[in-house]
């Protein structure tokens, strides 16, 4: 059963844009808050889930309704949708995530101009069925998601010494050894670190690399 | 006749998932009001622990809160006024009734509050000898984009800062919103803000504070990039603790509690 074609299909779509054609590293799209949140590991999970959440389900309801999108103002009714989504997430985060809301709150409204959103609800769920459209979203937001937690993992760690948290290694302001590189609070490291992942991507799988 | 069905068709569509959006929404809001409430409760009972440095790291909020003796103030006499319930009384909601507030001229109205309450509450802790040694005081004020709202925190003599904080504000973020960091407010503990006829004397200083210059008791480096909530943060501190503000109560307490 595991392989027909359909099944095979499906997991290409949800496995696909984790490392074949990752909207970071690949299309680079949705840099703005990949810089902005990686800063530490725990408002980037909330993140992440925020992200997952809206694609997902932006996705699933642009296909559902997709034949009756006139064309004229498709992208409008996609924004629509995606910004009452972002909404509804956000109020969540205020219910049931109250201290990461106070400073992740201005990044999940950001969500609503995230290209990576707008771009699958326009060129896949426009145009393929809900189930294949969920499925495209999940794999998106996964993709996003793994790059971000890469991020913020070194992020969080170089720039404090410690994760979630909790201290790894203790820094000098603490009585400890490591000195923090400060660099890494900073937004510009995200982009050196983004840079060195498409690297090693693009030298792993080389087929990603562009032709001239 | 077909450009008119597909105009018809557009319409129709706009306002049926405008119609959607806006109930889902509007339900999710309604839902989840009730836990953000009280969230923002916690959330601000917590900051009237922290300003003070009175909050313990494994004992709940709402049972230290117990333990400080809240008043109301009538604030234009200085004096208590007595209620069954002070913890229950709502300052902000009092400042919306006109029943329950007054309205503030413009050259009263520094802070950008338009109506002030006629009671504000405040919160004492007293040392062994029973003699008041910490008191908050509720704050707010207009800034850039927001109105601030606060705790600050003073010694018994009235006179030094414990401490201030922020917890709800809409601010740049990164610049002004820098309002409630840690960092920033750390450097209020210790600061005096009366002068010598006990005026209001505090400044945001650009550049920072001048550490040679005698002054410095008085001043606290701004927040850079951010000079309306700068502005907006020294006029509500100058309102709050002026003659229109707690000034009266202050003044009692320095007279010696049998006024109060």
């Amino acid at each position: 059963m595991s392989n027909t074609p359909t099944t095979n299909k499906c997991r290409g779509i949800l496995i696909n844009p984790v490392f074949d054609s990752n909207p970071i590293t690949i299309q680079v799209l949705g840099i703005c808050s990949a810089l902005a949140v990686t800063t530490s590991l725990k408002s980037t999970l909330i993140m992440c889930m925020a992200v997952i959440a809206v694609l997902t389900l932006s996705n699933t309801t642009v296909s559902i309704i997709r034949h009756h999108i006139p064309a004229s103002i498709r992208i409008i009714v996609q924004m629509t949708i995606i910004a009452s989504l972002v909404i509804v997430v956000d109020q969540f985060i205020k219910a049931y995530a109250f201290e990461m809301s106070k400073t992740l709150s201005v990044f999940v409204g950001l969500i609503i101009t995230n290209c990576i959103i707008m771009g699958r609800a326009e060129a896949f769920a426009m145009h393929n069925p809900p189930g294949l459209s969920l499925l495209d979203g999940l794999g998106h937001g996964i993709g996003y998601s793994v790059v971000l937690i890469i991020v913020a993992t070194i992020r969080e760690l170089l720039g404090t010494g410690r994760l979630l948290g909790y201290t790894l290694m203790p820094s000098v302001f603490e009585g400890g050894w490591y000195y923090p590189n400060s660099m890494m609070v900073l937004a510009p490291s995200a982009f050196f670190i983004i840079g060195l992942l498409i690297w090693a991507l693009r030298t792993w799988k080389s087929h990603q690399v562009e032709r001239d | 006749m077909r450009a008119k069905v597909a105009t018809r068709k557009v319409l129709l569509t706009a306002l049926v998932v405008s119609l959607i959006c806006s109930a889902v929404v509007t339900i999710s809001t309604i839902l989840l009001r009730p836990a953000q409430e009280a969230n923002r409760q916690h959330y601000m009972h917590l900051n009237i622990l922290k300003v003070a440095g009175l909050q313990q790291q494994d004992v709940a909020v709402e049972k230290q809160l117990k333990q400080l003796e809240i008043h109301l103030v009538e604030l234009e006499s200085g004096r208590f006024h007595k209620v069954e319930h002070p913890e229950a009384y709502d300052q902000r909601k009092a400042a919306k009734d006109p029943k329950q507030s007054i309205a503030l001229s413009p050259e009263q109205d520094i802070a950008g509050i338009k109506r002030r309450a006629l009671y504000a509450p405040v919160y004492l802790t007293r040392d062994d000898n029973n003699r008041i040694n910490k008191i908050i005081l509720p704050i707010h004020g207009y800034g850039l984009w927001s109105t601030l709202y606060g705790f600050i925190a003073l010694q018994g003599n009235t006179a030094t800062v414990i401490g201030m904080r922020f917890y709800e504000h809409a601010e740049t973020p990164g610049l002004g919103g820098e309002v409630d960091s840690a960092r920033w407010l750390k450097q209020w503990n210790g600061k005096k803000i009366f002068d010598a006829n006990w005026q209001p004397k505090i400044q945001l200083v650009k550049g920072g504070v001048d550490h040679n210059n005698p002054n410095t008791v008085h001043q606290v480096d701004a927040l850079s990039g951010a000079t309306l909530t700068n502005w907006g943060v020294e006029n509500l501190l100058k309102f709050w603790l002026g003659d229109d503000g707690f000034g009266p109560f202050l003044a009692r307490v320095r007279d010696g509690e049998g006024r109060l």
